[in-house]
C-alpha cells in the first residue's frame, strides 16, 4: 500500500506533466484505435461483400486488385456445372463515375446474386433487375447522392441509365454502390468474364477437394475460402498493415512522452531515490517505482484513449460523406491489443529513467540539492 | 583509541583500520589514515570543523561509500561487494541526516515505514513497531500528519523513528540537530541518547555541538582527516 502510494505521490507532485503524458498516450491509443477500427471495418466490409452467400472465391491467380481480375465465362459455366457445387455467381467489380461523384464502385451480377437476392428493397423489385437492358439498381446511398428514384434515367459515366430499384444493404460499399446486370457491366467495361465467382457449395466439406479441381482444372485461377481470402489478399494487407504502422507511430510518439517525463520524475527526485536506498530499498524496489508510475500513465492514457476513440468513431459514423462505411464495432480483443500495447510502450519509455535511477549512488545524490 | 571502561568488555561492532578516502584520483584528500574501534552500546560524538572527514566517515562506517585504501569491519565483516549491502542497510545500520531527508508528499507514518516495506516486514508488525517508537518520541498524534504539517523538532524526531525502525545495530547520524534551535536541538539529543540506550544500539555521532557531544560516552576529535584525540 505504501509502495503504492509512494508511486501515486510521485504522479501527484507534477499534476500537470502527468496529466500531459496521459493525454499523449490517450490520444495515441485513440489514434490507433480510430484508425484500425475504421481500416479493419472496410476490410471487414469489403470481405463481407465477397463472401456474400457464398464459402469460397475464385479469381485470377496473382493479380494485385480484385479489380484486375478477369475469369473467363467459360469457367464459370464449367465451374457451375460441378457435382459438389451449389450456386456460381460471377461478380464483375468496376469503378464508374457521375457528376460530383468521381468514384463509385459498380457491381456487375445476374439476377439470381445474393446480393439482389437477399437486399431490402427500398423501391421496384428483383425481377425488374432479372429483366436486364440497360438499366441499374442502386444502392440507398447512391440514390441519395445521385439524387434518383426509381424510375429516373441517371447519367454514369458515359451512359445513361434506367433506375430499376433502390436496395438497402447492411454494407457501406453496396450501399453507395451502382448494380448492374452483369451483361451490362461486361459491356460497359469492355470485358468478357467476370472479376470473382463467389461459390457455395452443396457440402462444406468438399472446400480442399473444390481448391484442388480449380488448381487441376485452371491454373491461371485461385480458389480461396472467405477467410482464407482475407488473411491473404495483399490490398488487406497492406490496409491492415499501414493501420497498425500508422497506429504504432502515434502511440511511439505517445511512449516518448512518457519517458520525458519518467526521465524528468527521476531527475527531479534524485535525493529522495537516495533516501529510499538509504532506507534499505534494492535496486529492483526502486526500479518498481519508476515502472509503477509509467505503467499507471500508460493504462489510464489507454483506457482514456479507448473512451476518446470510442466518441471519435461514433462521431465519424454520423459524417454524411462517411454514412455506411464506417463500422464502429470495436472488438474487445482489439481494446486488450491497444491498452496491452500502451502498457508496454508506457514500460519501455521508463527503462532508461529506472536504469538511471537504479545507478543513483546514495552517498553523491545525498549531496545533490 | 580506547573505549570508556563499561564497554571495554563489550564486542567491537566497528573496526576502521587504516581507512583513507580521497577524490579525483587523489587530489582531494578527505581521511588520512583512520583507525577507529566502537564497542557496542557506546554513544561517540565525531567533533571537528567542517570538512574535516566526519561525515565521510560515516557513509563509510554505513556502506554508502568505500575507503580508498584501508577496511571497515562491521560485526567482524569486511564492508564492500563481497557483502550484500541491501541487506546490511535494511537490517546493521539507521541513518540520521542534518536536513532530515523525510518524503515531504507522505505522512509521518508513512515515511517511519518506508524501511520495513523495504525490508518485508508484515504491515501488521511494522504497525507495532511504529507505534512503539511514536509513543516514545511524543509523536503518536502526528502519525496521519503530512511532513510539511509538522515542526523541525518533529521532523527529526520521525527520521529518528525512521532509522530505528527495523532495529539496526547501528545508529549513524550526521549533525541530527544542526538543523534545530537550541530547545529543539537538545530535546532530540536527549530522545537520540535515550533511544539508543534502551534499543542497545551503538551511536556514532557527527556534531558542531560540544556541550551536546560531552554526553556521549566518547568524543572523537577530527582534523583534517585524522582523529587527533580521543577522550
Amino acid at each position: 500500500m505504501i509502495f503504492f502510494r509512494l508511486i501515486l505521490v510521485n504522479l501527484l507532485r507534477h499534476k500537470i506533466r502527468t496529466f500531459i503524458s496521459i493525454a499523449g498516450i490517450a490520444f495515441s491509443v485513440a489514434a490507433m484505435l480510430t484508425v484500425v477500427t475504421v481500416l479493419e471495418g472496410a476490410v471487414g466490409m469489403f470481405s463481407s461483400i465477397l463472401s456474400s452467400g457464398s464459402e469460397l472465391i475464385v479469381f485470377e491467380r496473382n493479380v494485385s486488385d480484385l479489380f484486375f481480375s478477369d475469369v473467363p465465362q467459360s469457367a464459370k459455366d464449367a465451374i457451375a456445372g460441378w457435382a459438389m457445387v451449389s450456386h456460381a455467381d460471377p461478380v464483375l467489380f468496376g469503378v464508374v463515375s457521375s457528376a460530383d461523384h468521381p468514384i463509385i464502385t459498380c457491381f456487375g451480377v445476374t439476377g439470381e446474386d445474393a446480393r439482389i437476392r437477399n437486399a431490402t428493397w427500398v423501391s421496384g423489385t428483383a425481377d425488374n433487375f432479372q429483366r436486364g437492358g440497360n438499366l441499374v439498381v442502386l444502392g440507398e446511398r447512391a440514390a441519395e447522392f445521385l439524387g434518383a428514384s426509381t424510375g429516373n434515367d441517371v447519367p454514369i459515366g458515359h451512359g445513361m441509365f434506367h433506375v430499376a430499384g433502390i436496395i438497402r444493404t447492411h454494407n457501406g460499399f453496396e450501399d453507395g454502390g451502382v448494380f448492374m446486370p452483369i451483361e451490362e457491366a461486361q459491356k460497359f467495361f469492355h470485358k468478357e468474364g467476370s472479376s470473382v465467382i463467389t461459390i457455395k457449395l452443396r457440402n462444406k466439406e468438399d472446400a480442399a477437394a473444390f481448391k484442388a479441381q480449380v488448381h487441376r482444372q485452371y491454373p491461371n485461377l485461385i480458389a480461396l475460402e472467405d477467410a482464407e481470402f482475407s488473411r491473404s489478399y495483399s490490398q488487406f494487407k497492406i490496409l491492415k498493415a499501414t493501420a497498425w504502422a500508422v497506429g504504432g507511430c502515434g502511440l511511439a510518439l505517445g511512449g516518448l512522452g512518457v519517458a520525458n517525463t519518467m526521465i524528468m520524475s527521476v531527475f527531479t527526485r534524485i535525493r529522495e531515490i537516495a533516501i529510499l536506498r538509504v532506507n534499505g530499498f534494492a535496486n529492483g524496489q526502486i526500479a518498481a517505482t519508476i515502472f509503477g508510475e509509467s505503467a499507471i500513465v500508460a493504462v489510464a492514457g489507454g483506457l482514456a484513449g479507448l473512451a476518446i476513440g470510442a466518441m471519435a468513431l461514433y462521431a465519424l459514423k454520423e459524417v454524411p460523406a462517411l454514412h455506411g462505411y464506417v463500422d464502429v464495432t470495436i472488438h474487445p480483443l482489439l481494446m486488450l491489443i491497444v491498452v496491452l500495447l500502451a502498457l508496454l510502450t508506457g514500460l519501455a519509455g521508463a527503462l532508461y529513467p529506472a536504469a538511471y535511477a537504479m545507478r543513483i549512488k546514495a552517498v553523491e545524490a545525498l549531496r545533490f540539492e | 583509541m580506547t573505549a570508556p571502561a563499561q564497554f571495554a568488555q563489550a564486542p567491537v561492532v566497528i573496526r576502521a583500520s587504516q581507512v583513507w578516502k580521497s577524490y579525483d584520483e587523489g587530489s582531494i584528500s578527505v581521511l588520512n589514515g583512520i583507525d577507529l574501534e566502537v564497542h557496542k552500546g557506546e554513544a561517540i560524538a565525531l567533533c571537528g570543523p567542517s570538512g574535516c572527514g566526519k561525515s565521510t566517515l560515516l557513509h563509510l562506517v554505513g556502506g554508502l561509500d568505500e575507503p580508498t585504501r584501508g577496511t571497515v569491519l562491521v560485526d567482524g565483516k569486511k564492508l564492500g561487494r563481497s557483502r550484500d549491502m541491501v541487506q546490511f542497510l535494511r537490517h546493521e545500520v539507521g541513518f540520521i541526516f542534518q536536513l532530515h531527508n523525510l518524503i515531504p508528499d507522505l505522512t509521518m507514518e508513512e515515511n517511519c515505514l518506508l524501511p520495513a516495506v523495504a525490508a518485508g516486514t508484515t504491515h501488521a508488525a511494522a504497525l507495532s513497531r511504529l507505534h512503539e517508537l511514536a509513543e516514545h518520541t511524543g509523536l503518536k498524534h502526528r502519525l496521519k500528519h503530512r511532513i510539511q504539517k509538522l515542526s523541525g523538532g518533529e521532523r527529526q524526531r520521525t527520521a529518528i523513528c525512521r532509522a530505528l525502525m527495523n532495529r539496526p545495530n547501528i545508529l549513524l547520524a550526521d549533525e541530527p540537530t544542526g538543523s534545530l534551535d537550541e530547545k529543539a536541538s537538545s530535546s532530540v539529543f536527549d530522545l537520540l541518547l535515550d533511544l539508543a540506550h534502551t534499543e542497545g544500539v551503538t551511536l556514532l555521532m557527527a556534531t558542531h555541538d560540544r556541550g551536546l557531544a560531552a554526553a556521549c560516552d566518547r568524543v572523537l576529535e577530527m582534523h583534517d582527516g585524522r582523529i587527533r584525540t580521543d577522550r
